[in-house]
């Protein structure tokens, strides 16, 4: 008798308040989805600029200018920029590194769906072991960018670096920030610094948010309540992390 | 009592994640895809077209498997895809406008330019 009573709290609320169910979806669900579309907007917004600039710089030409070296001139080639890895100091891996950092959150991105999976089923331990999995794949994925991030500001070695005049002499750029860049023009490293630095904050409050379900799912919170809707809300804002980030790795790294 | 709620229900339902690899698979072999271009297809503009059409599939199967939007009600998703595709066009009509800003350029100022250019990378070596 206590078992069924049980099953009747569990129930999973269809209708909203009002009494109605706009597009099959729960209040929450269908908010999420509203948020992640305003979110997309942010993000374009960023992408959109980095398109207009870019495209108004010269693209390196070999014909013009030679070998390629960095130069404020043009608009750096990103596999000349992007191509160290920890641990092979001095060897030239371009693009690598960033393909593992997409490979993490992709995988992450499916450990979480398994998770949602799990949710369905109702399996409190699958849960668990599936949402530690994406905190750790979002732990590893902060901790490359902050690696990245450090290794960008600190910048090439000066004999590769862009020069700009000072004093009539041209003088080696040293590390990057928002002024100048030893890599190329100072937007170069302006829209790095913001596209992956406000994709790397939503990446970080993702990771907040799935130790917070992480535990409520260890609490039973979800499993009293009779549903892992919860799991499934966030799973939804982690794969539109891992979603921009696709769109990041094309636009700003292969392109 | 709750635990024999809990117990039951996990024999019920073994994990259905057959999809959920697929989906895996498919964005993994993409991404490896888009690697083998970057490095050995020369031409800017197909380059350029190949990255943003696989951009747009690895989207598809992110948001319509991951995140379930094929599966929910057709009101739904076009709510998500109508304003997107006018996101998109922004995205590709300013990247069109910044190749006319460059192309505009004044010319007299750009020779000028590529002059200090060599004469930078001359004053290198």
């Amino acid at each position: 008798m206590a078992a069924h009573s049980a099953h009747a709290v569990a129930e999973p609320q269809h209708l909203w308040l009002g009494g109605a169910e706009p597009m099959k979806a729960s209040y929450g669900k269908l908010m999420m989805w509203i948020f992640l579309l305003s979110d997309t907007f942010t993000f374009s917004a960023l992408l959109v600029t980095y398109g207009l600039i870019r495209y108004s710089h010269p693209a390196f030409d070999e014909a013009v200018y030679g070998t390629f070296h960095f130069s404020q001139l043009y608009w750096p080639t990103p596999e000349k920029v992007f191509e160290a890895v920890p641990f092979f100091h001095g060897t030239s891996l371009p693009l690598v590194f960033v393909g593992i950092m997409t490979f993490i959150l992709i995988f992450s991105s499916v450990t979480m769906v398994l998770a949602v999976e799990a949710g369905h089923r109702m399996d409190r331990k699958d849960v668990e072991k599936w949402m530690l999995w994406t905190i750790l794949g979002g732990f590893t994925f902060l901790g490359s960018q902050a690696w990245e991030w450090a290794h960008f500001i600190h910048g090439p070695e000066l004999d590769k670096a862009a020069t700009m005049l000072i004093d009539g002499k041209q003088v080696a750029i040293e590390g990057a920030n928002l002024v100048r860049n030893p890599y190329g023009p100072a937007p170069f490293a302006d829209l790095f610094f913001f596209i992956t630095g406000f994709h790397g904050t939503h990446v970080f409050s993702g990771v907040i948010l799935n130790i917070m379900i992480f535990f409520n799912t260890a609490m039973g919170v979800y499993q009293k309540r009779g549903h892992y809707e919860m799991v499934e809300k966030v799973g939804l804002y982690w794969h539109f992390v891992d979603l921009v980030w696709v769109f990041v790795f094309t636009f700003f790294y292969l392109v | 009592m709750a635990q024999s709620i809990d117990t039951e229900e996990q024999v019920i339902a073994p994990p259905q994640t057959k999809a959920i690899w697929m989906t895996f698979w498919i964005l993994a072999a993409l991404t490896a895809f888009e690697f083998l271009i970057a490095f050995t297809l020369h031409s800017k503009e197909l380059r350029l077209l190949i990255f943003a059409s696989m951009t747009i599939v690895k989207a598809f199967y992110i948001v319509g498997e991951f995140m379930h939007l094929k599966h929910e009600v057709k009101s739904m998703i076009w709510m998500i895809i109508i304003p997107c595709i006018f996101v998109v066009w922004l995205l590709g009509a300013m990247i069109w406008e910044g190749g006319s800003v460059e192309s505009n350029k004044d010319p007299n100022k750009r020779v000028t330019v590529s002059k200090s250019a060599t004469a930078a990378s001359e004053s290198k070596k």
